[in-house]
């Protein structure tokens, strides 16, 4: 086939990558543009078998059936609280296939590349590798291979940016010779190191932003392969592909009024004996706890009943019993809302997902403005597994580690329903002073058996067995 | 140079209309878009075909291989759970979509 052609179907295959992402923009037709950027890529596939340069497919078979099997079989059995690790591992996939693509050029073409295309080579495997072991970092992270907490030792950030600094540096001197072959595999290996190292230092709840700048890389990754190949279906996507992790990490680090560069270097989040103690000192005595009989008696006399859920929904499995609870309230003619802070959980849209799973209709899902000019008219406000983003320390203590971080102002319901397994401080390590608010009420639980008790008691069938 | 040119070009073209797009996605779909993004750079897929297809020597048979497999466990595995986590969100009324 003529490369006009070739190029032809893959000039159809960006477009249809960027309808696919327009579709995006709106539930109604983001199924329509995952089909077209699925044909998207059909076709660029398909264009590219017909190339010349390929004269065997056997190994492009092979790789392609147990990596479509491997693919699939993730894809269709993940639990949906599960996504994150997930996305994380698709990252590494995509950073290593990059990085492998860029590698394989250089041992094939060596000292004949000019100082361009080594650059473009040298960025694709740095940003590659990178992302691979950084993305399986986050990954054992979130699978809790690996300790969540922050991993930090003396002179980490200093000993970081000079590794960091060194493999830049190899880079460079490739540029103006090609053909230091070993210093290339040098680089590759510092590569590798410097993704575990980055991602050492960064707690479980600050992966939202690791995430969304692995997903970042992994798209600059691509967009450097297309620059090797000089191919521009990958700049494109690649392009896409960064600019939109790049745009999610803005998003998820406003969320927490912080820079990348405290997400990145801060090692938020490490938990001190003090901090601990302050805690014990800071709760004594004032706060007042409640049982399921008692928020099943409050949910069923309230009109309004807004439910801030957080990373533990995910963690205890919830999204089904908390899905029926606003389901049989509704039927009783309450209504019920969900307010979504934009990094509950580990990864952007994570509790969308979650309850859109459990059957919630998704104009229940509100963000976090329509909730907060909501709480005030609220009766009850439930917060299942979410500490944080409902701490009233970040709007009225400046000094705190999350001052000014916008939250869901739960506390302006008339009445607070906090279930939550004990009072120990979430992420950021500081006490919560909603916890000890007069119109608040614990419930130390589980989440799905506390949820499941709280139904229980509105179905009447609890009643019913007394 | 001139085909480097072009692809800088492209890439900030296609940047800015990426920009433009994406921030329009509401917050509800971003788990969604994340993973079709994901899939669309599995496009990486079409630069490992061809060094696993070409035949130059056993290394970069290897590679290229590996490199096909790694691709491709994001363009099935993407678009199937983009699928997945869409076919969840539901209108009021029960309506799909």
């Amino acid at each position: 086939m003529s490369p006009q052609f070739i190029n032809f179907l893959y000039f159809i295959g960006a477009l249809c990558f960027i309808l696919g992402i327009k579709g995006m923009t709106d539930p109604k037709t983001a199924r329509l543009g995952n089909i077209i950027a699925a044909v998207g890529m059909l076709i660029a596939i398909i264009g590219t078998l017909l190339k010349k340069e390929i004269v065997s497919y056997e190994w492009i078979a092979l790789g392609f059936i147990i990596g479509g099997i491997i693919g699939a079989l993730i894809a269709i059995f993940i639990p949906l609280t599960r996504l994150p690790e997930r996305i994380a591992l698709s990252h590494a996939f995509g950073g290593l296939a990059a990085s492998l693509v860029g590698i394989a050029k250089y041992y094939e073409l060596g000292a004949e590349m000019g100082s361009v295309k080594i650059a473009a080579i040298g960025f694709e495997v740095l940003f590659g590798s990178m992302t691979f072991t950084g993305s399986m970092m986050a990954f054992g992270k979130l699978a809790e291979i690996l300790p969540s907490p922050p991993i930090t030792y003396k002179f980490q950030n200093q000993s970081n940016i000079l590794i960091f600094m060194a493999t830049i540096a190899l880079w460079i001197y490739l540029i103006f010779n090609p053909a230091a072959s070993h210093f290339f595999y040098i680089m590759v290996g510092l590569a590798f190191l410097v993704g575990i190292l980055i991602v050492l230092p960064i707690g479980g709840a600050d992966m939202p932003v690791v995430i969304c700048l692995l997903n970042s890389y992994a798209g600059l990754a691509a967009a450097a392969t297309g620059f090797v190949l000089e191919n521009y279906i990958l700049i494109v996507a690649g392009a896409l592909d960064g600019g939109s992790g790049f745009i999610l990490a803005i998003l998820m680090s406003r969320a927490m009024n912080r820079s990348f560069a405290n997400v990145l270097f801060g090692a938020f989040g490490a938990v001190t004996e003090e901090s601990l103690k302050k805690q014990e000192e800071f709760y004594a005595g004032k706060v007042k706890s409640t049982t399921p009989e008692e928020v099943a008696y409050l949910l069923e006399n309230a009109r309004l009943v807004m439910i801030a859920p957080g990373y533990g929904l995910a963690v205890s499995q919830a999204q089904f019993v908390l899905g029926e609870l606003a389901k049989v309230l509704k039927s009783k003619g309450i209504d019920v809302k969900f307010a979504i802070h934009p990094v509950a959980g580990r990864m952007p849209g994570h509790m969308n997902v979650l309850l859109a799973e459990a059957g919630v209709p998704y104009e229940d899902l509100l963000e976090l403005e329509p909730s907060n000019a909501l709480f005030p008219e609220a009766d009850v406000a439930i917060v299942v597994g979410a500490n944080d983003v409902v701490n009233p320390l970040a709007r009225e203590d400046k000094a705190s580690p999350i001052a000014g971080m916008p939250i869901l102002d739960v506390d302006k319901a008339r009445t607070v329903v906090v279930i939550k397994r004990s009072l120990a401080p979430g992420f950021a390590g500081v006490p919560n002073p909603l916890f000890i608010k007069e119109n608040t009420l614990m419930l130390f639980a589980d989440a799905k058996q506390a949820l499941q008790e709280i139904l229980n008691n509105i179905k009447g069938v609890v009643s019913r067995l007394h | 140079m001139g085909s480097i040119l072009i692809g800088i070009y492209i890439f900030f073209l296609a940047a800015f209309l990426g920009y433009h797009l994406i921030t329009r996605v509401p917050p509800l779909l971003h788990t969604p878009l994340m993973s079709l993004t994901n899939a669309i750079s599995a496009i990486s897929i079409v630069g490992a075909m061809v060094i696993a297809g070409m035949k130059h020597d056993l290394v970069t048979t290897i590679l290229g291989t590996i490199a096909v497999l790694a691709a491709s466990i994001n363009v099935v595995g993407g678009y199937i759970i983009t699928e997945r986590t869409l076919r969840m969100f539901r209108g009021r009324g029960g309506g799909k979509k």
